[in-house]
């Protein structure tokens, strides 16, 4: 088979825009497509005739659909499997039409293509009326971001071209969008099959006086890119390929600029710009904006890594472990509460749970159904979701990009989402004393990095966690003893010691507090480079609890978990390491030892020029 | 060239994303427009470097000036170059007079696969666009291959916004394709902004007024008449033409690419 389309337009290309055509199975929408191909004398020589010599072949009736459903399954079943992208010039306009299957099963398919369209046609059948995927579909348009429709009222030569037809199908679907707050531009009466309203006007509809489809594509304004809201750049990655290290990503909102003092979320690092780092330019840009892919450099080597969002000061994201959203399934199994699965939010990737369900929309008359456990494939859901630590995000109506989300069943993409609001999690209080420690905090001229270097390792925290007499307390000891043979810098913190001074005036049942001050002191010991280690046994709290805390007052120092216990338990809890104990306690440590290597902590070598794989 | 440098920050975006979640990682190279400048975006995207090896499957019926510039370009720019090659086909004497499929499945897809299995390589970047066919119409930018390479079209991964599918079972490797929203004329846009480096004496008429649209094989590639003698010509002549890029490719006839595809290849 030839390519699919050339671009015989001779106008220079100025912008280009992408737009998804939807709508329920069979309502015409690659029909329409081809058309729309065909009547503006856009496709390749000798492609109609082509598709005319094998459907008289296979003695079918030809049909415009066959352009672009390029599978031999989807020509034998005259449906669209999988989305197609196609090139359309019009104008100075370079168009990426994508065709979405309208078929319920493979509604995958269809997010995939309108996912990233900034405009869509949704089409409808005049006989048929308003189907089931008709609105489904517009709920997931709204939810996926595509704010720009303009509805086609298809086969209206079906119909004997009849106004009030038309007029009821457009009442009906205005009424439906207008809940979901989409104003069509634009609603047109067309017969893609005859060409009537296609790329002319026809008197077969002398009642409608608005634009053709084609004339309503460049209705559609190109969505600009907001520089003046909040700046968000998700770090991508950190390279250091030669003398420079360059943090990249691509700015989703706002601007930046080379001095622009940035802070980190959700590790509350903060640095200035040094340079924007650009390849084969003349000049050094100073200055970037939302959209594009940039690589910057800090005046100082502050601690980043993948995940963390960049902002500028006292305009940052959202910092929590908990968030309400609007989340779309489409994955094998249904979405179940108590399991976790990977979310990826921009840059991030972190595990977390579905906490409630509070309600699953009904696509068609966007009525709940309440009191579900699980939400199934193709299901909307309004659901409560708990990340395992403090994930930085927006709300969805604040910036798009941030505020939106996948999450992931075992290796598949399997949903997506939008943020609501923010859900205030029990870490909130001790969240905002690090913030505002941290900003205020006083700095040496030693930077982590060089204390990194000169001993061998990052600073981390260790605790051991889990049931009485499973040998946590000895283990702690055991591996204080071998990383201070080794050379390394770490010290066993027992909460204990902590009782009778700096503790002496709260009693034993202020257990938050005791944690809080654990931390702090943790937070301390962290930032002279120590390997801090303890267990949880002295707080009159559960393991992980503790160890959450500990890590929102030490964050972003890495605090690793190994929990022990005298027999396999069913559920595991959230640690690092899960050890069945007590037994071999050498092996034990030596095996924490190599996961703080895989970790980065540890260098493998102690001594001149350790090589770290993530240091900062 | 607004659309241009978007289409580049996406690109870029989609490498780094290719570059931090897969460890074993390789581009495909065929010294052609799309995937040199796909290479060119590689070197944007890592500030003058390309972090991961190249791979050409080397038919050994390549037009001759494609090689002297595969290997001019892997010196000038320090390139890690791995030239793969189905050894034992070419050993028993496979060309295209035995069966274009049977030559093309044999040294490309099956040449690729031997280079797959021997690097075990987990991704793999390749210059794709969608405009080229019809069935890379409807491709992933991280498209999945099963453990025997084919392509599962009928159940593909849904891809939002920008999360893409970068886990996936052992045994399985991943397609990653950066340049699925660019266009024939958008390549040659953006070879003349940028500058690229390209085989000039094969995409642009010396003077016998024919030049190559699309490079492959010798046998299986022929020119089209075009006067076209620099990349402005050319793009105003792809303005208005109508005639598919592909035209001058044999192995496109009939169902030649869907069922090519797949079964592993590009």
């Amino acid at each position: 088979m030839a390519a699919d389309t050339v671009t015989p337009n001779n106008t220079q290309t100025k912008e280009t825009m992408n737009i998804v055509i939807v709508g329920h199975v069979d309502h015409g929408k690659s029909t329409l497509l081809g058309r729309l191909y065909a009547d503006t004398g856009t496709l390749p020589v000798g492609k109609i005739e082509k598709i005319q010599a094998i459907c008289k072949q296979q003695g079918k009736e030809f049909e415009y659909a066959f352009l672009f459903d390029a599978f031999l399954e989807e020509q034998q079943q005259g449906i669209t499997i999988d989305t197609a992208r196609t090139f359309f010039s019009w104008g100075n306009r370079q168009y990426i039409i994508i065709d979405a299957p309208g078929h319920k099963e493979f509604l995958k398919n269809m997010v995939s293509g309108a996912a990233r369209a900034e405009a869509a046609l949704l089409i409808i059948d005049a006989l048929e009326g308003v189907k089931d995927q008709s609105k489904r579909h517009g709920l997931l348009l709204s939810m996926l971001g595509v704010k720009q429709v303009t509805v086609v009222v298809n086969k209206m030569d079906l119909v004997g071209y009849r106004e009030d037809v038309f007029r009821g199908i457009e009442k009906e679907y205005r009424e439906f969008l207008t809940q979901l707050n989409v104003i069509p531009q634009y609603v047109i009466p067309a017969s893609a099959k005859q060409g009537i309203n296609i790329t002319t006007n026809a008197p077969e509809t002398p009642w409608y006086t608005g634009p053709t489809v084609l004339d309503s594509l460049s209705h559609f304004s190109l969505v600009a890119a907001d520089v003046d809201q909040p700046l968000r750049f998700p770090i991508q990655d950190v390279y250091k390929f030669d003398a420079r290290r360059i943090l990249v990503g691509k700015i989703t909102a706002g601007q930046l600029k080379v001095g622009d003092r940035l802070v980190f979320a959700p590790s509350n690092k903060s640095a200035a710009i040094q340079s924007i780092e650009a390849f084969n330019v003349d000049q050094p840009p100073m200055r970037a904006s939302a959209g594009q892919s940039v690589g910057i450099t800090l005046d100082e080597q502050i601690f980043v890594e993948r995940g963390q969002i960049a902002a500028h000061e006292d305009d940052g994201p959202l910092v929590s472990t908990s968030f309400r959203a609007n989340v779309f399934w489409l994955g094998k199994r249904s979405l179940e509460m108590n399991k976790y699965y990977v979310l990826r939010l921009a840059t991030r990737e972190i595990a977390c749970e579905v906490s409630a369900i509070h309600r699953i929309v009904n696509a068609n008359d966007l009525d709940d159904r309440q009191t579900a456990t699980a939400v199934q494939r193709n299901e909307v859901a309004d659901l409560t979701i708990r990340t395992k630590a403090s994930l930085a995000f927006d709300s969805y109506i604040t910036s798009e990009e941030t505020g939106r989300f996948v999450l992931v069943d075992e290796y598949d993409v399997s949903g997506g989402g939008i943020i609501t609001e923010m859900v205030r999690d029990e870490q909130e209080g001790l969240r905002t004393e690090a913030r505002e420690r941290d900003s205020a905090w006083v700095k040496g001229d030693i930077g982590p990095e060089e204390r990194a270097q000169h001993y061998g390792h990052r600073a981390a925290v260790v605790l051991f966690t889990g049931p009485d007499s499973t040998g946590k307390a000895f283990l702690a000891r055991k591996l204080e003893s071998v990383l201070v043979a080794e050379g390394r810098h770490a010290y066993l913190l027992d909460a204990e010691n902590l009782r009778r001074g700096l503790d002496a005036d709260i009693g034993e049942a202020n257990a938050n507090e005791a944690v809080r001050r654990y931390g702090e002191v943790a937070r301390l010991l962290t930032d002279t480079g120590l390997l801090v280690l303890s267990t949880t046994n002295p707080f009159s709290l559960p393991g992980g609890t503790v160890a959450q805390a500990i890590q929102t007052l030490v964050n972003p120092t890495p605090v690793v978990t190994i929990y022990m216990s005298k027999e396999q338990e069913s559920l595991l809890p959230d640690a690092t390491l899960t050890f069945l104990g007590p037994d071999d306690f050498d092996a034990r440590a030596r095996q924490i030892i190599e996961t703080l290597k895989q970790k980065g902590i540890l260098a493998e070598t102690v001594g001149a020029q350790p090589a770290f794989q993530f240091s900062i | 060239m607004k659309h241009l440098r978007q289409l580049e920050d996406q690109s870029v975006f989609i490498l780094r994303e290719a570059y931090k979640n897969f460890e074993n990682l390789g581009m495909l190279w065929s010294m052609g427009k799309d995937s040199t400048v796909l290479l060119w975006l590689a070197r944007k995207a890592f500030f003058g470097h390309v972090p991961f090896p190249l791979l050409h499957v080397d038919t050994s019926y390549k037009i001759p000036e494609m090689i002297e510039y595969r290997d001019r370009l892997a010196r000038e720019w320090r390139l890690n170059l791995i030239v793969g090659q189905n050894k034992k086909a070419l050993a028993e004497g496979m060309n295209h007079t035995k069966g274009r499929m049977e030559c093309c499945t044999a040294l490309k897809t099956e040449g690729l696969k031997l280079l797959l299995e021997e690097k075990g390589y987990t991704g793999i970047i390749l210059g794709v666009r969608s405009d080229e066919d019809s069935t890379r119409a409807k491709e992933r930018y991280f498209s999945p291959r099963d453990k025997n390479n084919e392509w599962d079209f009928r159940d593909q991964p849904p891809e939002l916004w920008d999360q893409y599918k970068i886990s996936f079972p052992p045994g399985t490797h991943i397609r990653i394709h950066p340049l699925l929203d660019w266009t024939e004329i958008n390549i040659w846009e953006y070879i003349k902004m940028e500058n690229i480096p390209f085989l000039d004496n094969l995409y642009l008429d010396q003077g016998t007024g024919q030049r190559y649209r699309s490079l492959g094989c010798e046998p299986c590639t022929s020119p089209m008449k075009s006067t076209s003698k620099n990349v402005d010509e050319v793009i105003i002549e792809l303005r208005n033409s109508k005639v598919a890029e592909r035209a001058g490719r044999a192995q496109d006839e009939g169902r030649g690419m869907e069922q090519l595809r797949k079964e592993g290849y590009m």
